[in-house]
């Protein structure tokens, strides 16, 4: 049925061009014999051709050009036959014999723009004439390319400012006037056509209409380009008989199109000077039109107005831009309760954008703009419509892209309540912009009160906003996310040690909330800036004026053993033992033993109450087992206690490899290279032996179980730690011991048992060439290898 | 062939002149067979004289019983056929009984000749002027010439000429006004107006003003009337909304239009109406007939 109709369509086309084409060709023979009668006749046949209903505007529109090319010729001709004598108003009268309406307008229009050339009569009154007489076609599609056609052929012919035809009869006034009239018939023609045929057709008709736009805006662009109107005219007639035919004609379409067509053509000092009317148009329109495409993009022209030149900054000043716009959008808003958040949204993030633009020293316009928002937004539930919420974010980015500097952002009071009408996703997508911004820009944010702002702000990313229900998270996004906190985290800085105490607390008051998820991201970047406190603290003279408030690392200790107090609980052991350590050995430089052992003591309770993998396990005593190494604070008591302890942990692990290496890892624990009390040769020797014996009884235990000896990989490493202690003066550590050791594994290495260990065997072939390259090398080292045999 | 035609030929041939016959404006007449011949033009109350000459064929004698002109003003009823209708009739005797040897011609003079009716060419109904001369003989018959001419009667603009303006409608379906600048044209007028729309519910699809002839001719007691569209033009094109106003600008000069004839010599009467037609979609008409007057101002002859 379509598909017939297109069919249908294309041949009534050919037939209509067949038609025209017959009867040009006719007026052409007419033409060239300057028979006028026959070609008066003829052209007249051939714009009969035009008077079809039964093709659609695209269609129409070729049937037209095709017309339109002719009449150029007529008209040349009608020139020529006034040229020869022929009376022009004669002619003017001649055409107007004709017995069809549509064929006798164009010909009145294609005589009338001879008329006005020939100078005659006054232009006015041929334009007059020639808008007035189209009347008589009401339908709207031939009513439109009719007048359009008058368009075109008068366009160069209006008596504006400059123009042949001014005189003292013709005015620009008169160009105004004929322009406007013109436009608003076409305008009503235009609107009109939406009644036209059956409704179930409607759809199909509106995009017709959309299609013949700009035959209906042209005028407007035509009015544009007359010189001569100025602002005053400008003010006092164009926009407002503009804007009354666009109020009135309460069509969606047309207001629409029309209010965006004002806005792109003509220039912005025109729109800066009346903005007044011109938004006094819009709470006016209907319900329906989407006044906040219109609107932004008539603030984004202001604002790329402002833009330009720095001149013009004044004017907008001077006519009160913000507040003209701020009260219209407030109107707008109020006439149209029906308009979605979406627009309200839209309408308000231009304004913000314009306001940033021209008054970027405004900041209490933005906040204004931002407080409007919230006053729309509240008494309703988070936004659940995405484009709303995507427009919110734009909304909220627009002062950190201009300011590139959420400090800036930061002052605005109403910004935070904005946010807390987004869902909890995209708040925490806000709160990612942000942030991304404050590291793009590597923003400082120095004072605790912008860091309580600040972390008000991305509370989204903080803790769980509502905690009805969960919605799957990616786990990549959750991520990603959290270490943006935690890079965030980590920027926050003050020189002013207390200052940045309190941003401390500040900001371990709000991830506290993070819940369990969200604490091994947060934590460690807070306790790392913290324990970067403590050792900016370090350096200085403690407690410079003996100010009881005055931040000490005692007390930032105390707020650290807190916050780690808290991953041991979510139950994060691991990283909490982690945690303990670095701050045990902060606290180590800065010599507070107590606090250092407390530390210590928690890390140990980790270590036997929460941390039961085996991996695990191994993991934490050798950290334990490195830091304690490291700590000089303690008194030979605690550390003994420490060392007993991490001694007695390493036995207990559960593979015996594992055993083997964490005792000999402990033989540190008693050699310290640089403090001369921690030199106990025999203890070293005692862990090493005990690791020996491990090592055999795991190479037991794998003959047993699986009928072949483990790789002697132990035996090269226990080698290996003789070695250093050996290099470094452990007296324990004999030659007779190294050698029997080296024997042992050699041995071991050809025993049939043994399973063949590349790796191994490599490992042991470089330690022995290194105790060959020390012997070479000489001096007190070499001398000590001399008598080990390899 | 000539010679055949010699043979069948009238004994003489009477030639019919004006005395102003080279100055006076001619004007183009239909005849019954379709053809148009331009024929002098003259007005009431003028003179209408000129010469008749008789020239027998061949050296041929005519005998007469007298020769004479007759000024007929006639009224034909096609209807009627065969019935003239003389409401005037003058004539002059040119000559006695008597014999006509060669070429002779007489002068003729009718003055002041009341010719208060226009040369009309109707559908069923002629009005002529006729100069007709008879050489009247016993036997053979008479030998009759004529010669039509045209009579033209001009009016003053006329003193009083309101517009026309009505208000027509059918209730809650069309409400219009309709205006016409005057309510007499001379024949080259323009006729200038404007359709406001009120109310319009139906769907139009044109408008159209025709002017038409509306011809009345009395044959004994039967009365008889002929319409004629002379011109169909149309005003608007597509369905108009309330509130808009169409122009009306109607050329008269291109219609072949008489001035409005009121009851000619009790014999018939011509009346020229403007008919506004609008046509809807499903080809409904509306329409509104407004009589108005046509009258032929001086120098409006062709």
């Amino acid at each position: 049925m379509i598909a017939d109709g297109v069919e249908d369509e294309e041949k009534w086309l050919a037939a209509g061009i067949a038609g025209l084409q017959q009867n040009a060709f006719y007026m052409h023979r007419a033409l060239d014999s300057n028979n006028l009668r026959d070609a008066l006749k003829y052209s007249a046949q051939m714009l009969s051709e035009l008077r079809t209903s039964r093709l659609s505007p695209h269609k129409y529109y070729e049937l037209y050009m095709r017309a339109f090319d002719e009449l150029r010729k007529l008209e040349m001709f009608f020139k020529e036959e006034t040229r020869r004598g022929c009376s022009i108003v004669d002619l003017y009268e001649l055409v107007q014999h004709a017995g069809n309406i549509l064929p006798r307008l164009y010909l009145l229009c294609t005589v009338g723009s001879v008329y006005i050339k020939s100078k005659e009569a006054p232009a006015k009154d041929v334009l007059k004439d020639l808008v007035e007489m189209c009347r008589g076609i009401q339908h709207p599609v031939r009513g439109l390319f009719l007048r359009s056609y008058l368009a075109q052929v008068s366009r160069d012919k209006l008596p504006d400012i400059g123009s042949e035809y001014e005189g003292d009869a013709d005015t620009v006034v008169d160009a105004v006037e004929f322009v406007l009239q013109n436009f608003t018939e076409m305008n009503k023609l235009w609107v009109r056509m939406q009644h036209q045929g059956p409704t179930r057709e409607k759809e199909k008709r509106e995009k017709e209409r959309s299609e013949l736009r700009d035959l209906v805006g042209k005028n407007l662009h035509v009015l544009s380009q007359i010189e001569g109107i100025d602002l005053d005219m400008y003010k006092e007639t164009v926009l407002p008989r503009v804007l009354e035919q666009v109020v009135n004609c309460k069509d969606e379409i047309a207001q629409y199109y029309l209010m965006d067509c004002i806005i792109q053509v003509f220039p912005d000092e025109y729109h800066l000077q009346t903005l007044d009317v011109l938004l006094g148009a819009f709470p006016q329109l209907q319900p329906t039109v989407d006044i906040k495409t219109v609107l932004s993009r008539l603030m984004e022209r202001l604002s790329n107005y402002a833009a330009s030149s720095a001149d013009v900054l004044p004017e907008f000043l001077q006519v009160e831009a913000f507040s003209k716009l701020n009260n219209a959008i407030g109107k707008v808003i109020e006439v149209q309760p029906d308009m979605p958040i979406l627009g309200v949204i839209t309408l308000y993030s231009s304004l913000l954008t314009f306001t940033l633009h021209v008054h970027p020293d405004r900041l209490d316009y933005a906040d204004q703009v931002l407080g409007a928002c919230v006053k729309k937004l509240s008494g309703k539930e988070k936004l659940e419509d995405k484009k709303a919420t995507k427009q919110i974010v734009a909304l909220l980015s627009a002062p950190l892209d201009k300011y590139n500097d959420i400090v800036t952002a930061l002052k605005l009071s109403n910004y935070p309540r904005v946010m807390e009408y987004l869902d909890s996703e995209t708040n925490k997508v806000m709160a990612t912009v942000i942030i991304q911004s404050i590291m793009k820009n590597k923003t400082r944010i120095s004072t605790a009160d912008r860091v309580e702002a600040l972390f008000e702000l991305i509370k989204g990313l903080i803790k769980d906003l509502d905690d009805a229900f969960h919605d799957e998270v990616d786990e990549d996004d959750f991520k990603e996310e959290q270490n943006s906190v935690a890079r965030l985290i980590q920027l926050l800085h003050s020189d002013d040690p207390e200052e940045m105490f309190k941003i401390i607390c500040t900001v371990r008051k709000h991830i506290l909330g993070g819940g369990p998820k969200r604490l091994p991201f947060t934590v460690p970047p807070l306790v790392f800036s913290s324990l970067k406190l403590v050792r900016q603290l370090q350096g200085q003279e403690e407690n410079p004026f003996g100010e009881e408030e005055s931040t000490t690392p005692k007390k930032i200790f105390q707020v650290l053993n807190q916050t780690v107090e808290t991953l041991s609980n979510i139950p994060a052991p691991e990283l909490a033992l982690q945690l303990f350590l670095q701050c045990a050995e902060a606290a180590n430089d800065c010599d507070l033993e107590p606090v250092a052992y407390e530390f210590f003591t928690q890390a140990y309770i980790l270590y036997e109450e929460e941390i039961s993998d085996s991996r695990a396990q191994v993991t934490a005593i050798h950290l334990i087992i490195g830091t304690l190494q490291r700590m000089h604070v303690f008194g030979v008591e605690n550390r003994d206690t420490l060392t007993h302890k991490a001694t007695g942990y390493s036995a207990k692990l559960l593979k015996k490899p594992d055993q083997c290496r964490a005792v000999y890892a402990c033989s540190h624990l008693f050699w310290v290279d640089d403090q001369d009390n921690v030199k106990d040769g025999e203890r070293v020797l005692l862990c090493l032996k005990r690791a020996l014996r491990i090592a055999n009884a795991a190479q037991q235990m794998s003959n047993a179980a699986r009928g072949s000896a483990g790789s002697v990989t132990l035996f090269v490493e226990i080698l290996n730690k003789y070695l250093y202690f050996f290099e470094k003066g452990n007296p324990q550590i004999t030659v007779a011991a190294i050698q029997s050791l080296i024997e042992l594994i050699t041995t071991e290495m050809h025993s049939d048992s043994s399973t063949l260990d590349p790796a191994a065997d490599a490992f042991f072939a470089s330690t022995l060439r290194y105790m060959e390259f020390q012997k070479q090398k000489g001096g007190a080292i070499g001398e000590k290898y001399e008598p080990i045999k390899v | 062939m000539n010679f055949l035609i010699e043979a069948f030929k009238p004994a003489c041939s009477i030639s019919i002149k004006f005395s102003d016959g080279k100055t006076r404006k001619r004007v183009p007449i239909k005849r019954e067979n379709g053809q148009t011949l331009l024929a002098p033009l003259f007005r009431n109350q003028e003179n209408i004289a000129g010469k008749i000459t008789i020239e027998p064929h061949q050296g041929k004698r005519i005998e007469h019983n007298g020769v004479k002109v007759e000024l007929l003003g006639q009224i034909e009823m096609y209807l009627d056929r065969g019935n003239f209708y003389d409401f005037t009739s003058l004539v002059r005797e040119l000559d006695v009984p008597g014999d006509i040897y060669e070429r002779t011609t007489y002068p003729f003079e009718f003055s002041m000749v009341e010719m208060p009716y226009e040369t009309y060419n109707g559908v069923n109904v002629r009005l002529r002027y006729v100069l007709k001369v008879t050489v009247s003989r016993n036997y053979g018959g008479s030998i009759i010439e004529y010669l039509n001419f045209l009579v033209h009667n001009y009016s003053p603009p006329p003193s009083i000429n309101t517009s026309i303006k009505m208000e027509v409608g059918i209730e809650d379906c069309l409400h219009i006004e309709f205006e016409y600048n005057k309510s007499k044209y001379h024949l080259k007028d323009v006729i200038i107006g404007k359709i406001y729309y009120f109310l319009v519910k139906i769907k139009i699809k044109t408008m159209d003003i025709e002017i038409r002839r509306r011809e009345s001719t009395v044959t004994g007691a039967t009365n008889h009337v002929e319409t004629e569209t002379l011109a169909k033009f149309e005003l608007m094109d597509g369905a108009p909304v309330r509130g808009e106003s169409i122009p009306v600008r109607l050329f008269l000069s291109p219609y072949e239009l008489t001035p409005t004839h009121r009851n000619i010599n009790n014999k018939f009467s011509v009346k020229y109406y403007l008919n506004l037609v609008l046509v809807d979609e499903e080809g409904l008409r509306y329409f509104k007939q407004q009589q108005i007057t046509i009258y032929r101002l001086p120098l409006q002859d062709t």
